[in-house]
Order: structure tokens, then C-alpha cells, then sequence
């Protein structure tokens, strides 16, 4: 799928990157927390989120994301929406739930994004 | 004694979330332009985020520091204070005390310092009650 698969697939509308549309994406993401996406996510991939903040672009730019995908309705200020523009990340929000957007494009093809804590690295004390 | 390539001190204030990340993302930018491999600036820049972020919604308000030798890339930082009690369970995946205004924003998942200590190579941390915590990161940038 590319971006521009998954805007008709959640009949999103691209509030930045345009012109990125193209770009391939193979898996995906969802989460409100943050912490989790930055612990667990491993790969460059898609995030959906319901969280409107700068954090979500600043943890977005540490892991490298392409995609940002506002559920729910949710429109993020211009604020996030610029920074996420000078970073190169193609911006949509959609109006579905998460739950339903991650259905939506599961049955499109894509599927969870790897996790890190798979890898079998135990965190112990030091 | 290996030649320091870069060094650079952020100054991270308590309760700043409008700025916190801002140190992060410009070390992730430096970094970048010395050539550091992907795999490894995607593992410094979590961690470093994580860091500050903790400082953040932790601390009294403390530095991170940056420094980039011909071997290895080291994150430190250091905070006023108020120190952790229990160092094993604030390890634990999990496990937090952030408050409301930190979880609003997507962090207090418990994941901060298991998350640092599994990205790094090495991963030190000191801390009292009362006193202040440092952590110390290590990345090798070349694996034999």
C-alpha cells in the first residue's frame, strides 16, 4: 500500500505532505501513549493516534516515522502539523475510530509493525 | 583516552513540555550530520528523548549532555533532584509516578528507563532520595 492507498481506505483527509502520497508504507501502528510507540515500535511504519500534541511528531521524528494518522476526527493545531511538515511526514486524520481505521487497513494488507520487546533483550537492574 | 569528537550540555527545565524533546532532536540532527549509522541514531535518539522526557516530568530540572568519541557515543544526565527511592521497581516495565499533566500527553507508561537501559550498550544509574539522579548511557559505534 502507499499513503495514498491508506487516505482512500480510511476516506482521510491529508492535512500535510501532499506530495508524499506515494510513499510505500508496509506496516502500522496505534496507540495514545507515547512512551509505548517509543518502547515497542521498530521499524519505520505508520501511527495512528488519538493524541493531538507535539509529542506525537517529536516521538514520531526519534523513531524516523513517515505517516501520522489522526483518529476519531482529531485535528491537530498547526503547531504539530508544521513541525511535521519540516520533518517530511505526510499528515491525514480520519474521522473512523481507531479501532475501525486499524481494521480498515488490516483488511487492506497492512499489518503490526515489529516490536522491539520480541527481540528477547530483558531489562534488568543494573 | 579516546579523541572527543563532540560534546555538547542541554540545560532541561522542570515542567517545560512545550521545549522538552527540543534537546533530543538536535542531538539526533548533529548525529546525523557526523554519519552515525541508522540503527544506532534511531537507538541514541529514543533514549535520549526518554531521558529528557524524564527529567521533564521527574526531576527538579537538570543537563543531559552529549559525547561523541572515535568508539562510542555517551548520554549523560544529571538532575537536582528529588532522587528515586526504588530503583528496582522504577525499572520495571510499568511501573510510574507520573502525574496527570505527563499521561495527558502520552508519557507515565512505565517504559522510560527499561526503554533507555534496552537501547543502550551500557547503562548506569545512580540515585538517593534527596539527592539528585544521574544516568549514564554508552553506544558503541562499532561492533566487532
Amino acid at each position: 500500500m502507499t499513503i495514498r492507498d491508506l487516505v482512500k481506505v480510511l476516506d482521510a483527509q491529508v492535512l500535510r505532505g501532499e506530495d508524499r502520497l506515494d510513499t510505500p508504507v508496509c506496516s502500522a501502528c496505534c496507540s495514545d501513549l507515547m512512551s509505548d510507540v517509543l518502547a515497542f515500535v521498530n521499524e519505520k511504519t505508520v501511527l495512528l493516534t488519538g493524541l493531538c500534541n507535539l509529542h506525537v511528531v517529536r516521538t514520531a521524528e526519534m523513531l524516523d516515522l513517515k505517516c501520522l494518522i489522526f483518529v476519531r476526527g482529531k485535528l491537530p493545531g498547526d503547531e504539530v502539523l508544521d513541525r511535521a511538515d519540516e520533518l517530511h511526514m505526510a499528515v491525514l486524520s480520519t474521522g473512523k475510530t481507531m479501532f475501525t481505521s486499524a481494521g480498515l487497513l488490516y483488511e487492506g494488507g497492512l499489518r503490526g509493525a515489529a516490536m522491539q520487546w520480541g527481540e528477547g533483550r530483558e531489562v534488568q537492574v543494573s | 583516552m579516546s579523541v572527543v569528537h563532540l560534546s555538547r550540555i542541554y540545560e532541561i527545565t522542570k515542567g517545560d513540555y512545550t521545549r522538552a524533546g527540543e534537546a533530543s532532536a538536535d542531538i539526533k540532527r548533529a548525529l546525523r550530520q557526523l554519519g552515525v549509522q541508522a540503527d544506532i541514531l534511531r537507538r541514541v535518539s529514543v533514549a535520549s528523548y526518554e531521558a529528557e522526557m524524564n527529567i521533564v516530568i521527574h526531576s527538579l530540572g537538570g543537563q543531559l549532555s552529549l559525547e561523541v568519541s572515535q568508539d562510542a557515543i555517551t548520554l549523560c544526565t544529571q538532575d537536582l533532584g528529588p532522587g528515586i527511592a526504588d530503583i528496582p521497581s522504577a525499572m520495571r516495565a510499568g511501573f510510574s509516578t507520573a502525574d496527570e499533566q505527563a499521561r495527558d500527553l502520552g508519557f507515565g507508561a512505565g517504559m522510560g528507563l527499561p526503554n533507555m537501559k534496552r537501547n543502550a550498550d551500557t547503562f548506569q544509574i545512580d540515585s538517593q532520595p534527596g539527592k539528585g539522579t544521574f544516568i549514564r548511557m554508552a553506544f558503541q559505534l562499532h561492533k566487532d
